[in-house]
């Protein structure tokens, strides 16, 4: 199979042949990382720009891994939205970096888009680092990657995502790449933090905690912020805990494996209890170790690719 | 001659054939390296793979010693993957902890170029600094491109650059042999 796509937007463009091939590139590249020599030349002369609109630190070290271990120059541009007017600014100053002769921009942006915008306008592939509320489609792959490794397949296998669903791109990378895959989808949170129209998409919608652990085979479990604690869209951190933390009392009481997943970083005693963070369901740094193989994968996967524009690549899918 | 896909193939080694020939290459092994002792070999993904195990096992017919194997795949030290049209699958590898200071003999299927040994070089020094590296192949088919050249060869043949030369196995396809597949 050929992988065509110029661009890494979201996995909700992709098919789940091109997932697939993204997961089994991903496979091989893992063992990059236990050499003593960490570094295939394989993106050799290859500049790359890591341009930061948003605070990351686990996203960005994790995507400038991947590309220094295939050879790949970079540069980390940091950039604080406050100052910034989108839309203009953000052209501009990639086409000043395109100007420099560069081949690829990893993108982090708070405006839902700004990734697909970019890509319209510059020649380098654009990889979508997280975008607003929309997606953050190699968390999603990675996440895939993972349990996948785990259950040695995704087809079939029940997985919930529980927390601020509606806030979150990681939540919405997951329900496009796991059911592409064949797995079922649920949700679980605060009706605040859940959107009910998520039902339209045949996303089981659960309101209770226990309900997920006594029917699901993995729950992602999402970072809850304390932003949205001051907007009162829910009660308290406490309450939160009481009514939808993964502890190990509830793991018990399900009596059942349940795999959990976190994005990270954790809020410890909140989402997760710190036992749960460290106990024997989680794979929560088996994620990490995948993120930077799942990254490689789609780095030498769109280097490597055809460049075709998006237009094409969906013409050759209807096929 | 058969007919295959509007193209001709022609064997030109059946599976006794193919056996013998590894055979030899096998003695030869040994008989360079004066015994088994700190030889590893290793298969280029994806045929060279089996044929290091084959190898591997008459080695052990032979001296009584168990050599060990491992698997190189080089698709990301390729000198053509910007010129390639059709993307290459990345395969596992899979080498012994330490390659430093061992005998390591590459085994690949068919030596055409030299530019896939080329690329097996490069990734096998990042992975340690052997005592020597010698090369293995069951066909050698001529048009090398680079001053690099097989120490044991199972046959040598005669092609033309708009042939392709199709070594089988029996751990994928199903049976040995070498066929020469010209364009029909």
């Amino acid at each position: 199979m050929q992988f065509n796509r110029k661009h890494l937007l979201g996995l909700e463009e992709l098919s789940s042949d091109e997932i697939r091939m993204i997961l089994d590139t991903a496979v091989p590249f893992k063992e990059i990382s236990e050499r003593q020599i960490k570094k295939v030349p394989v993106l050799r002369g290859k500049t790359i720009v890591n341009l930061f609109f948003e605070p990351s630190t686990r996203t960005r070290i994790s995507f400038e891994f991947a590309e220094k271990r295939l050879s790949a120059d970079t540069v980390n541009v940091n950039v604080s939205t406050s100052s910034v007017s989108k839309g203009e600014t953000l052209v501009d100053m990639a086409r000043n970096l395109e100007a420099m002769k560069i081949d690829m921009v990893v993108i982090r942006h708070a405006a839902s888009g700004a990734p697909a915008f970019l890509a319209q306008r510059i020649d380098s592939n654009v990889i979508n680092a997280g975008d607003g509320w929309h997606e953050h489609p190699t968390q999603g792959l990675l996440d895939m990657l993972t349990i996948r490794d785990h259950f040695g397949k995704l087809d079939g296998l029940k997985v919930a995502i529980v927390g601020d669903v509606i806030h979150s791109r990681v939540a919405r990378s997951n329900i496009w790449g796991l059911q592409k895959m064949g797995a079922q989808v649920g949700v679980c949170g605060p009706p605040t933090l859940v959107p009910a129209s998520l039902k339209e998409l045949g996303v089981k919608i659960y309101s209770r905690i226990e309900d997920v652990l006594s029917e699901v085979d993995v729950v992602n479990v999402l970072r809850i912020q304390l932003e949205r604690m001051h907007s009162n869209m829910f009660p308290s951190l406490g309450e939160y805990n009481r009514l939808y933390g993964i502890s190990t009392a509830r793991l018990e009481a399900a009596g059942r494996d349940v795999l959990i997943l976190h994005p990270g970083p954790m809020n410890r005693g909140v989402e997760i209890d710190s036992d749960v963070a460290d106990g024997e369901h989680q794979v929560i740094l088996e994620q990490v170790t995948n993120g930077v193989a799942v990254r490689m994968a789609v780095l030498f996967l769109l280097a490597g690719g055809k460049q075709a524009g998006a237009a094409e690549a969906t013409e050759m899918r209807g096929e | 001659m058969s007919l295959q896909n509007g193209k001709n193939e022609k064997q030109v080694l059946d599976a006794r054939m193919v056996e013998r020939s590894l055979r030899r290459i096998a003695h030869q092994i040994v008989e360079r390296n004066q015994g088994a002792d700190g030889l590893l070999l290793v298969g280029i993904q994806t045929r060279g793979v089996n044929l290091a195990q084959r190898l591997v096992a008459m080695i052990a017919d032979i001296e009584k010693t168990a050599v060990p194997t491992g698997k190189l795949d080089i698709t990301l030290y390729r000198d053509d993957l910007r010129h390639n049209p059709v993307q290459p699958t990345v395969r596992s590898t899979d080498l012994p902890a330490d390659i430093t200071g061992r005998k390591v003999v590459l085994v690949d299927d068919v030596f055409y170029t030299g530019r896939t040994i080329r690329a097996a070089l490069d990734a096998l020094v990042d992975f340690g600094r052997p005592a020597s590296i010698m090369l293995a192949v069951l066909i050698d088919r001529g048009h090398q491109e680079l001053p690099i050249r097989a120490d044991f060869t199972g046959s040598s043949i005669t092609t033309r650059k708009d042939e392709d030369v199709i070594v089988r196995v029996r751990e994928i396809d199903g049976a040995d042999g070498v066929w020469i597949e010209t364009p029909g």
